[in-house]
């Protein structure tokens, strides 16, 4: 059944492709009949294209519904902890054996939930809003095949067939991403995207290849197995495989040092920012620290600097949403600081936390961007908050879902982020020492995040229009669009039933569902679940106190100053104009790489093609002819047609070697 | 007693230079060919002078005493070929040039 569910989308994938050509070559022939370019929408092939969105959508939704029932059979059976299915030997050599094959337990399953259930919500919006596009049969292929390297990426029973599905959403990322190549830029972010992450898959490549020499297997199960005990002397090795896949996880997941990719790869269509750029693929460094959680744990070191890193990442990200003006910039350094959490989460141990706040995000994160981009779609094309304004009365369903999404973001009390991001932090409280410095970071960025994403809401949908009214007509965007909205918005104010605190009723669901897979990692911390260090009942009040206080007043301190439009922003450009750009340029972490290292490198290439490639290079290759050329015109002398004298040539070299011979 | 075998070679030595001299230093293209003749016959002499030597029963089975008479044969054989051929240009270029004189043929210059 796995088998199935992963070759749903990919079955899509090729079908829209075959429909893509189809819809080229009904194009060309319409033109080469005259027909009129302008009116493309109903010219020849466009049936084609919709039909390729219309398989895409029930491509995923065929895959949502394997999904669940791979889910029921794991949830009908609790002795039942993995579905595994066939397997094959894909590499045998020497010592490996890698196998090809499938398996979904506990973690995998609520990934597969949350990458088939968003997926299919946003295919359902990419109907929508790609509904003009000329390419989108093309789009819909690009991401039926994300939803299979994604699949791959998360039921891969081995190292291995987890990197073929890590490259494979790369590979996608950067297709569409890149989907407007034409405009020249998004294909700019698109190599950047790729080349970043070429960093993170270099380092998880050779972190691999340590576990390989390590353990002498890449199977995921039996990496989590081993008795990280008896490692001891080797224990360094251990800490840099970890390190190394911590690494690739960084790239993947966005996590500074490189996390620079996503802010740009925000030129991608708003529906791939939803699914590849905030839902699910920049998960996938969360899943592979939670699916090798002993790993980790076995490390301590390891998972300090993924706190260090999860920390230092959000308070970057949220910091640098502060002052945007592009409405999915201010998502996208949110997305980066989201990240951060999870790892500041997986840091602390609290592996479920970290699952749990990857859920919760996909939602309001998902439900967030669709909204953007619903506003974008019903302002045309427009994304600068500051030519917005009073938009609630335009879309009444838009406002009303991107709310929920900005109050479950901003961890407002009783919505799914609050109580993801309370968890995280109360976690991190625990452990006590320098986790409490984490801890304190945490609640800045918690902070900052209320006040950027109601200073977000408060520029959209408030206030007076800031556009040209004669021009602009705002309007609400069509069903196929809204109601996804309402379902991840549903989901988003809901979500935090999946794992309550524990001072709740019926709280931890996720949490006991999670503890097969959790368990190695807990006993390697504290020997056992129970060992975590816990918060009084008090303490854990007073924490989800402070974190609904700090939440509330900050979201009402960003949306008062914002209402009025963004004549606060300008006020802190002219008086600091310094830190304004700081924050607005992310730290300028991304102008260091620019003139730090881009800037060399390129100016080394060049010298290399004009001094390495014509001086020595074109060079050598010229003057080969050159000499060849010299050497024959000096040689022809001696062919002069005189018999006479090529015999005393013949004589003379046979004299010659006739004396070799002697003397030698 | 018969004549050493160092005074035949000599001569073979001698022969073959005169066959070099005449090859090098003469215009006409029958004395050139002549001169191709006296080389082969410088070689034929040295290769049947060697094989008396190595007939000497003092030498005997040292050498193949029947290796030298072959090969002379197979020299005469193949400078009658040669002598053909060579003829036939000569005529050819006789038609082409009126004239035997090697100096007049440059047609291959590089």
């Amino acid at each position: 059944m796995l088998w199935v569910l992963l070759f749903v989308p990919l079955a899509g994938s090729a079908l829209c492709a075959a429909l893509h050509f189809a819809v080229l070559r009904a194009r060309q022939a319409g033109a080469a009949h005259g027909g009129d370019p302008a009116h493309a929408s109903h010219g020849p092939g466009e049936g084609l294209a919709t039909l390729a969105g219309r398989l895409a959508c029930a491509a995923m939704g065929a895959a949502f519904g394997l999904a669940l029932l791979s889910w029921w059979e794991l949830a009908s059976q609790p002795a039942l902890l993995s579905v595994e299915s066939t397997t094959w030997h894909w590499i045998e050599a020497g010592g490996i054996d890698v196998q090809l094959s499938l398996v979904a337990d506990r973690l995998s399953v609520v990934m597969l939930l949350v990458i088939t259930g968003v997926g299919f919500l946003i295919h359902l919006y990419s109907l929508g809003y790609m509904a003009h596009d000329p390419g989108r049969a093309k789009f819909f292929a690009y991401l039926n095949l994300f939803v299979f390297a994604m699949l791959v990426l998360v039921l891969s029973s081995n190292l291995l067939g987890l990197f073929v599905g890590w490259e494979g959403v790369g590979l996608c990322s950067y297709l569409l991403i890149g989907f407007w190549y034409e405009k020249g830029w998004p294909a700019d972010a698109a190599q950047k995207a790729f080349v970043t992450n070429r960093i993170g898959d270099a380092c998880f490549l050779v972190g691999s290849f340590l576990l390989l020499r390590l353990f002498g297997t890449l199977d995921l199960s039996e990496i989590a197995a081993q008795n990280y005990h008896l490692l001891g002397a080797r224990s360094g090795e251990l800490a840099l495989a970890a390190l190394l896949l911590f690494g690739g996880a960084c790239g993947k997941s966005a996590q500074f040092p490189l996390f620079t990719w996503l802010p740009d790869a925000m030129a991608g269509p708003t529906p791939v920012s939803a699914l590849i750029h905030a839902a699910t693929m920049v998960t996938a460094g969360v899943y592979l620290v939670l699916r090798l959680n002993p790993l980790f744990a076995a490390v301590p070191g390891v998972l300090f600097v993924i706190g260090v890193v999860g920390a230092l990442t959000a308070l970057i990200g949220a910091s640098s949403a502060l002052l945007q003006r592009d409405i999915k910039k201010v998502l996208a350094y949110s997305t980066v600081s989201q990240l951060g959490y999870m790892f500041l989460g997986l840091s602390a141990g609290a592996w479920s936390a970290a699952l749990f706040h990857l859920v919760t995000h996909a939602f309001f994160k998902g439900l967030l961007f669709l909204g953007s981009g619903s506003v974008i779609h019903g302002m045309h094309d427009e994304q600068d908050m500051y030519k917005m304004g009073g938009l609630r009365r335009a879309m009444p369903q838009t406002f009303l879902t991107f709310v929920a999404g900005a109050a479950a973001l901003s961890g407002l009390p009783l919505l799914s982020g609050f109580f993801s991001k309370d968890e995280i932090l109360a976690r991190n409280f625990a452990l006590g020492g320098f986790h409490v410095l984490l801890w304190g970071v945490g609640l800045v960025t918690a902070a900052l995040t209320a006040f950027y994403t109601w200073r977000m809401v408060a520029l959209t949908f408030f206030g007076s229009a800031r556009y040209d009214e004669h021009h602009v007509h705002p309007h609400e965007s069509p069903r196929v669009m809204t109601v996804p909205l309402v379902v991840l918005a549903i989901l988003s104010v809901v979500g935090g039933l999946l794992n309550l605190p524990h001072v709740l009723p019926g709280a931890g669901v996720l949490e006991h569902w999670l503890e097969p897979v959790t368990r190695p990692g807990n006993e390697l911390l504290w020997r056992g679940e129970h060992g975590a260090p816990h918060l009084s009942a008090a303490t854990e009040w007073l924490l989800l106190a402070l974190g609904a206080g700090i939440a509330l007043f900050c979201a009402h301190r960003g949306f008062r100053a914002y209402t009025g439009g963004p004549a606060r922003d300008e006020a802190l450009r002219t008086a600091r104009p310094e830190a304004a750009r700081f924050l607005e340029g992310a730290w300028q972490i991304d102008r260091a790489y620019t003139t730090r290292i881009v800037a060399p490198l390129v100016a080394g290439a060049r010298h290399l093609a004009q001094r390495f490639d014509l001086g020595v290079i074109d060079a050598g290759v010229n003057g080969a002819g050159t000499l060849a050329r010299k050497l024959g015109t000096s040689l022809r002398a001696l062919a002069d047609g005189q018999v006479k004298h090529y015999a005393l040539w013949m004589g003379a070299g046979a004299a010659a070697l006739s004396i070799l011979m002697v003397v030698l | 007693m018969s004549v050493p075998t160092d005074h035949l070679l000599a001569l073979a030595a001698v022969l073959f230079a005169l066959g070099v001299l005449g090859f090098l230093v003469r215009k006409n293209v029958i004395i050139v060919l002549a001169s191709i003749e006296l080389m082969l016959n410088a070689a034929n002499l040295s290769f049947l002078a060697a094989s008396r030597h190595w007939s000497q029963a003092t030498l005997a089975g040292q050498g193949d005493p029947m290796g030298g008479p072959v090969f002379a044969i197979f020299v005469i054989l193949v400078a009658a070929a040669e002598a053909a051929v060579g003829l036939a240009l000569v005529i050819a270029l006789y038609r082409l040039k009126q004239s035997v004189a090697l100096d007049s043929v440059a047609e291959l210059r590089g």
